[in-house]
Order: C-alpha cells, then structure tokens, then sequence
C-alpha cells in the first residue's frame, strides 16, 4: 500500500491507452456504425421510395386499365353502331333496289300490257274491217274510215 | 488455505503485498538477515523491505497486468475496429459496438462541447477498468499460487487485481487531473482558469471588495479541485480492496473443515455474484466521472451567462 513510481507509471500507461483508443479504435468503430446507420436510413428511405413508386405504378395501371376498357368499350359501341348502320343501309339499299326493280318490272309490264293493248287494238281494227268488209262484201276503202276505226279500237 | 505454515495475519499479509521492485540503500538489513554491501535494486522480499524503498520503487504486478489487460483491450478492440464491417458484423464486433454506442451516447449527454478526446477517453477507463476489476473475480489463490510455482519462489509476492493498489487508481486520476488542468487551460487561458478559482463561488461585483475574497475563494476552489481526483482514485481503490479483503476472508474460511469449506463455498458464490454488480458499477462510475470532470473542464461561466 506505498505510494510509489507505479503511480505514475500508471498515469503515463492510462494516457497512452487513451491515446491508444483515441488514434486507433474510436474513428474506424464509430465509422463503421455511422455508415451502418447512413444504410439503413438510406435502404429504408429507398423501401419508402419504392413503396411509393409501386402505389404510383398501381394507379397508373388501373388507370391505363380502366382507360383501355374505355377505349374498347367505345370501339364496340361504335362497331355495334356502325354494323346497324351498315346493316341498316344494306336494308335500305335492298328496299330501294327491290323497289326500283318492281317499279320496272311494273313498268314493263305496262308497257308489255300496253303494247299488247295497241295490237289487240289494232288487231281490233284490222279484225273489224275485215268483218265489216265481209259483212258488207265490200271493200271498204280503210282509209275513207280510219277514223272510224280508230275511235272503235280506243274504246276497247 | 491458511496453511500450517502461515497464520491467518500473515496469509493476508502476504495477499495484501504487491511485487516491488526498488532500491534498497547500502547496509540495510534484508528480511533474510544479511545485510546489503553497497545500494542494489531489487525485488523487495518482505512487506517491510517493500515500504523502505520509499517513493522510487514500481509495483511489478500492477503495473504488468494493468499494462496487459489494456493491451488486451487495445488489441481486441482495434481489431475489431479494424475488421469492422458495414453490412455483416459479426459476433464481437457487435459486441464492442454495443459498448461503443452505449458510451458514445452517455458521453454525448454528459459531455455537450467538442472535444474528440473524451469519448475514447471513456471507452479506455470503462473497458479497462472494468477488466482490472475483474480480475477480483478470480478466486484469489489461484494467480499467486501459480506464480509462485513457476518462479519456484514460495513466498512470491503477487497481487492480481490493479485496482486494488492505489497506486493505479490515484495514477489513472491523476492523469484524469492533468488532463482537466489542460483542457481547463486550453478552453479558459490561463488567466480565465486563475479567474475561475479565485473569484468564486464569492462574487461581490465590487473590485476592492473581490481582492479581499480572493483568498477564500482560492482555497475553497482549491481543495474541491483537489479532492476531485483523489475522490476519483480513491472510490474505486476503496470498493475493490474491500471487495478483495473479504475474498481473503472467505478464502481463510476455506481450510477450517468440510463445514468451513462448504459455508466458504457458499459465501464466495454469494460474494462473486455480488461483485460482479461492483466491478461494473465502479467502472462506470469511473469513468462517468472522468467524463463529467472533462465537462467541467471545458465549461465557461461566461458562456453561460450568454445562454441565459
């Protein structure tokens, strides 16, 4: 229990461990963790980040989803339209042709009737001079009676 | 283990006595009875012998197992600080990380101004001191006997547990003292330091008044400068040569009969398991110590005047 040299042997041996510690262990430990700590911030701000960028990427998605379905649904509806149109028109374009062509038809077989008319008319007025030419042995000059005759075939 | 040969006294004698290392001066009488021709340095061979070789004489033990178990600390730690590695630490790295952090933290609570020193500073008096400590732990025959069967000398004189020499204690408070009167120096001057003991804690504003007080002030300053680092030594030379004592103790209890053994096996336990608490504590008080005494250091009065 003599206070002796140890004394300060022990002080200059102390200084030394804490120049020691001081120099060669505290700035690479502290280095280390604060650089862990810098990571670990930095990883997590990068999840946050990512988090976000994934809910961004989400909605973009539902969106550009839900604006396709749009999309198609409109290029449906006017597909849809466009077929009754189409069909309408082809509908329309049958009615007219059918039309046009029972209206020739008709028309030709007015005129088919027509003419027939003015044959059997003529035919009429042939027939009757004839007749009459019997009936009356005569000839009967047809030209002295056309008119006549032409008013007998447009009555028929 | 109070052999035969020994007396209880002289078996705690023998446990209480470091390996010195001195001068003994011509003509004295060693402890085996001859007497020394001309001045020789020397182990000291008795406690007697010990304490006459007065102030120039260095505690061996001390000294060697202080100085190892801080190059142990040194050597563990700066390579784990070497190793250290970012993204997988490993198992003792995370270890002196822990303590790192943990003292890292105290400090920056305790100590606000910037000095880079002083964190290292508390992880070398916590870490060491703390291993000096535990060497208490060990049962307290177990180095000595050793020692003594390796030097072949019986009567070896070894003391394990630096921190029960004042020698140690008061040294590291010693340096912890120097180390406040030079950052005091540093942060204040020398002038602003003779300022802080002089013109307080009295404080009239008034100079003739002040000159007056300057004694008083100086020798109350003084003494509470003093007493800090000597309270500082002495704290945990006190706590541990306690806790060593009564190992001795209970290591004399020991050799009285298989009861005695028992009942000492029983108390060790209870006192080893206790011990642990103090060998921490101490450490840490220590070194809280120290770190506060480098706060007061730094701090300025007139800063804090400015604050308010």
């Amino acid at each position: 229990m003599n206070i002796n040299l140890t004394l300060i042997g022990q002080s200059i041996t102390f200084l030394f461990f804490v120049w020691f510690c001081w120099k060669f262990v505290w700035p690479p430990l502290l280095g280390v963790m604060k650089e862990r700590e810098q990571k670990i911030a930095d990883g997590l701000a990068d999840a946050e980040h990512a988090q976000k960028d994934l809910e961004l990427a989400k909605r973009k998605a539902a969106e550009q989803l839900k604006a396709a379905k749009d999309q198609a649904g409109e290029i449906i509806d006017g597909a849809n339209k466009r077929a009754n149109q189409i069909l309408d028109e082809a509908k329309q374009a049958a009615q007219s042709e059918g039309d046009r062509l029972k209206a020739a038809a008709k028309a030709e077989i007015d005129q088919e009737v027509n003419r027939a008319k003015e044959q059997l008319r003529s035919r009429v007025a042939d027939l009757s001079v004839l007749g009459a030419e019997k009936i009356l042995a005569v000839n009967i000059d047809a030209k002295a009676h056309d008119d006549l005759i032409d008013k007998l075939a447009a009555e028929l | 283990m109070a052999g035969e040969a020994q007396t209880a006294t002289g078996y705690i004698q023998h446990h209480l006595q470091n390996m010195t290392y001195g001068k003994l001066p011509a003509g004295y009488t060693r402890a085996d009875g001859s007497v020394l021709g001309e001045s020789t340095w020397t182990m000291a061979h008795s406690s007697q012998e010990a304490a006459d070789m007065g102030f120039w004489a260095l505690h061996v033990d001390t000294l060697g197992w202080s100085i190892g178990l801080g190059l142990i600390f040194c050597f563990l730690f700066a390579r784990a600080a070497k190793k250290a590695s970012v993204v997988r630490p490993t198992g003792f790295q995370s270890f002196v990380e822990l303590v790192t952090e943990f003292i890292d933290k105290l400090v920056r609570e305790t100590f606000p101004h910037r000095n880079t020193m002083v964190a290292p500073m508390a992880l070398t008096i916590f870490v060491w001191v703390f291993l000096m400590n535990l060497m208490d732990l060990v049962p307290v025959d177990w180095l000595p006997m050793a020692a003594a069967k390796i030097s072949g000398n019986d009567h070896l004189f070894f003391k394990v547990v630096p921190t029960t020499d004042p020698n140690a204690t008061l040294g590291m408070a010693l340096a912890v003292f120097a180390l406040m009167i030079f950052f005091s120096i540093r942060e204040k001057g020398a002038l602003g330091f003779l300022k802080e003991l002089t013109l307080h804690p009295f404080h009239t504003g008034k100079w003739f008044f002040d000159i007056l007080l300057i004694p008083v002030n100086f020798l109350l300053e003084a003494v509470s400068l003093i007493a800090k680092p000597i309270s500082l030594g002495l704290r945990l030379f006190g706590n541990l040569y306690a806790g060593e004592m009564i190992f001795i103790l209970i290591a004399i209890v020991f050799g009285v009969g298989v009861l005695g053994f028992i009942g000492a096996g029983l108390l060790h336990m209870g006192w080893a398991i206790f011990h642990v608490l103090v060998i921490t504590l101490q450490a840490f008080v220590f070194m809280v110590l120290s770190t506060v005494y480098m706060a007061m250091a730094h701090h300025r009065d007139d800063e804090h005047e400015h604050d308010q």
